[in-house]
């Protein structure tokens, strides 16, 4: 994935806009349906796949509602077939149960949340970053998740193929939180060969027609082989709680293991799962965190006061949930001041105060007007912090 | 294979109350399914929520009991990743037209090819017997302590003015009907409805006063008026129902419509993925790359 390191072929470097790099990667992950309903800022990957998906022979499909679009993308999943649905925060708001439904019956399915400002209606073409804490408790019920995201083009066609992976090989649903600075904002990318970076598909039970499958039995690594609607293995999924047949069940030691299996077969993977990049934490007293389109300002800022001495370093999150706090407490073990950059009134902030040793050292750079949060805004806290004044 | 054989029989007994109209549904559709010699691997039902789909776990086919009103839409899915695949999808009349209202007149408008039931017993069982879209004017329910002062849906219209391409009622009493009315549905190629009029004694009979489950099976016989055979178009003629006495309560069974219109499936295979895919070949073949 290190493209970077190489000379870039100019003849598959593309000029995208965000949503387009969604819908590309979506393809090259393997996504072949896709169904979802017009909200903006996420709009385009829509148009962009009702155009592409035909050309690899797969299905476009605009549904009558967000809630219709995710319930068919589970559907189309669980019958074989690799499928996405893109959205913003109110059409994610209408998603909720259904997610719920898909991290209940284990059914993996990929959703893009290009995030604009809220609550309700909001600022439908504004930055903003106030549906992290959504991606993890917006559906009802204990469980975990899976949300990345990034900051620039060419991590996010990574991340997408990442999503895919993910929700292939826990069997959940992944969320692709994107912002609408990132959703619209158009760059480089520099497009993978075919083969390049790594598809996990579907692990398949390999139990065989006419003999006992158990669809909800997980292996010792909590996977499930899984049999795809119209396969040899017909049983029952349900979002009520469940047997390892599937059936409804609600004896309490069933309850119990269900439960337990569904948190922990992603909080006990966070090696895995966690992305992230990292720069100059060696000697920092002063750590950034943050994610997004936020995640550029940062680093701007984290460069310029570089260049004139100051020891400040920065972690760029590219997994959200679960949240990598045993690597939030490694890095910012010896910083003085540990800021978290991010366009909400706090989110992942109180995620990195529960994860450090000194809680009372992190502090939050943000911004809630619609406008991008700039590097000068991130300056001025720190000085703030360092008592030098504005 | 006999109807029975498409039991799970591991998983009874089921949760119906006595007198319930539900396993004569399913006993008519395993009779359908039977004769129309589908194999189980090939049948995929999606249910949402309430008494009418719990059907599906006792039933030996790849099923997916989803949530509230959405079954239409998980099926949706189902048949866009497999269109080769037989859909099934029985529902609840709160289900279906109230919840799900929205999912079952855009299925109907795609004519997307799988046969939806609605199971209707004019209450929310599940729940204890409240008021639902087809509960009628002036009736009760737990939360209609004064009677409803709304008026119901009629599904058969409202199918129709949706755009479903076969549209049929029948009720619980018409048991052998209704078997050979499912197998139609499931054999026509394009979104089809199904309602079949059942019995709830334990809420809508006993909230009502229309007495136990035989009396109520007895009303659908009396007010049962079958349409007329369906004309060159597809659509029923309504003659015998005009015929019938008005001041009398009716209910008109049978087959209302049965037309033959693209399907969606289908139409997006030939209007869409078939030239989108040639294009792109002829493209990439014109720039001389590998593709």
């Amino acid at each position: 994935m290190n493209a970077s390191a190489q000379k870039p072929d100019r003849t598959r470097v593309r000029f995208l806009q965000g949503n387009e790099v969604c819908a590309e990667a979506a393809l090259y992950a393997g996504m072949r349906y896709f169904a979802g309903y017009p909200i903006t800022p996420s709009t385009e990957i829509a148009e962009r796949l009702a155009e592409r998906l035909p050309q690899v022979g797969g299905s476009f499909m605009q549904m009558e509602d967000e809630i219709g679009s995710i319930c068919a993308v589970i559907g189309a999943s669980l019958a074989g077939t690799k499928s996405m649905t893109a959205t913003s925060g109110p059409g994610f708001s209408l998603m909720q149960e259904a997610i719920g439904y898909a991290v209940m019956a284990e059914i993996p399915c990929v959703i893009v949340d290009v995030q604009r400002g809220g609550p309700s209606t909001g600022l439908p073409t504004h930055a903003s970053q106030g549906d992290v804490m959504q991606v993890r408790y917006g559906t009802h019920g204990d469980h975990s998740i899976v949300c990345l995201t990034a900051s620039n083009h060419q991590d996010l066609f990574g991340i997408v193929v990442d999503a895919f992976n993910f929700s292939e090989i826990f069997r959940t649903p992944a969320v692709v939180l994107i912002d609408e600075v990132v959703g619209h904002m158009r760059e480089a990318v520099d497009v993978p060969a075919p083969g390049e970076l790594d598809l996990t598909e579907r692990l398949l039970t390999d139990v065989p027609r006419d003999v006992d499958y158990h669809p909800y039995a997980p292996r010792e690594d909590d996977r499930l082989p899984m049999s795809n609607f119209g396969g040899v293995h017909r049983y029952n999924v349900t979002g009520l709680v469940h047997d390892m047949w599937g059936f409804p069940s609600e004896k309490p030691t069933i309850v119990n293991d269900l439960i337990h299996h569904l948190y922990l077969k992603l909080e006990n993977r966070k090696r895995m799962l966690t992305r992230w990049r990292e720069w100059s934490l060696d000697d920092a007293e002063i750590v950034l965190i943050s994610y997004g389109s936020s995640a550029r300002s940062a680093r701007h800022i984290m460069e310029n006061r570089r260049s004139v001495g100051v020891p400040i370093g920065m972690i760029e999150l590219q997994t959200l949930w679960p949240f990598p706090s045993e690597l939030i407490r490694a890095r910012c073990r010896n910083a003085e001041y540990v800021v978290v950059v991010e366009m909400n009134m706090g989110q992942i902030v109180h995620e990195v105060k529960r994860a450090v040793d000194r809680p009372e050292r992190v502090f939050l750079s943000n911004r809630v007007d619609g406008e991008m949060i700039t590097p000068t805004d991130i300056k001025h806290l720190i000085r703030v912090i360092q008592g030098k004044g504005v | 294979m006999a109807a029975t054989d498409f039991l799970r029989k591991r998983f009874m007994p089921h949760i119906w109350c006595p007198g319930c109209g539900h396993g004569i549904i399913m006993r008519a559709l395993l009779t359908a399914i039977e004769k129309l010699d589908i194999e189980k691997n090939d049948i995929v039902m999606a249910s949402g929520i309430g008494c009418s789909a719990r059907m599906l776990g006792y039933i030996d086919v790849h099923t997916m009991h989803t949530l509230h009103g959405r079954a239409l839409a998980f099926a949706t899915g189902v048949k866009m990743a497999r269109p080769d695949l037989t859909v099934v999808v029985p529902m609840g009349d709160g289900d279906a037209l109230a919840i799900g209202g929205n999912h079952f007149i855009h299925a109907a408008r795609r004519n997307i090819d799988m046969t939806a039931i609605v199971m209707n017993n004019s209450t929310y069982g599940m729940t204890g017997g409240q008021y639902s879209p087809t509960t009628g004017c002036g009736e009760y329910g737990t939360t209609a302590p004064y009677g409803t002062v709304v008026q119901p849906f009629d599904t058969v219209e409202l199918a129709t003015a949706a755009g479903a391409s076969f549209i049929a009622r029948t009720t619980t009493y018409h048991a052998r009907e209704m078997a050979r009315i499912l197998a139609d549905a499931i054999r026509h190629p394009g979104f089809s409805v199904v309602e079949v009029l059942t019995q709830c004694p334990t809420y809508y009979g006993r909230k009502n006063e229309k007495g136990d489950a035989v009396e109520m099976m007895e009303r659908f016989r009396d007010c049962a008026v079958p349409v007329g055979p369906l004309d060159d178009n597809g659509r029923a003629t309504a003659a015998d129902v005009e015929a019938a006495d008005a001041s009398v309560e009716t209910i008109p069974i049978g087959v209302f419509r049965k037309e033959v219109r693209a399907e969606y499936c289908d139409a997006y295979r030939r209007q869409v993925i078939e030239p989108a895919v040639a294009a792109a070949s002829a493209a990439a073949d014109a720039a001389g790359g590998d593709r």
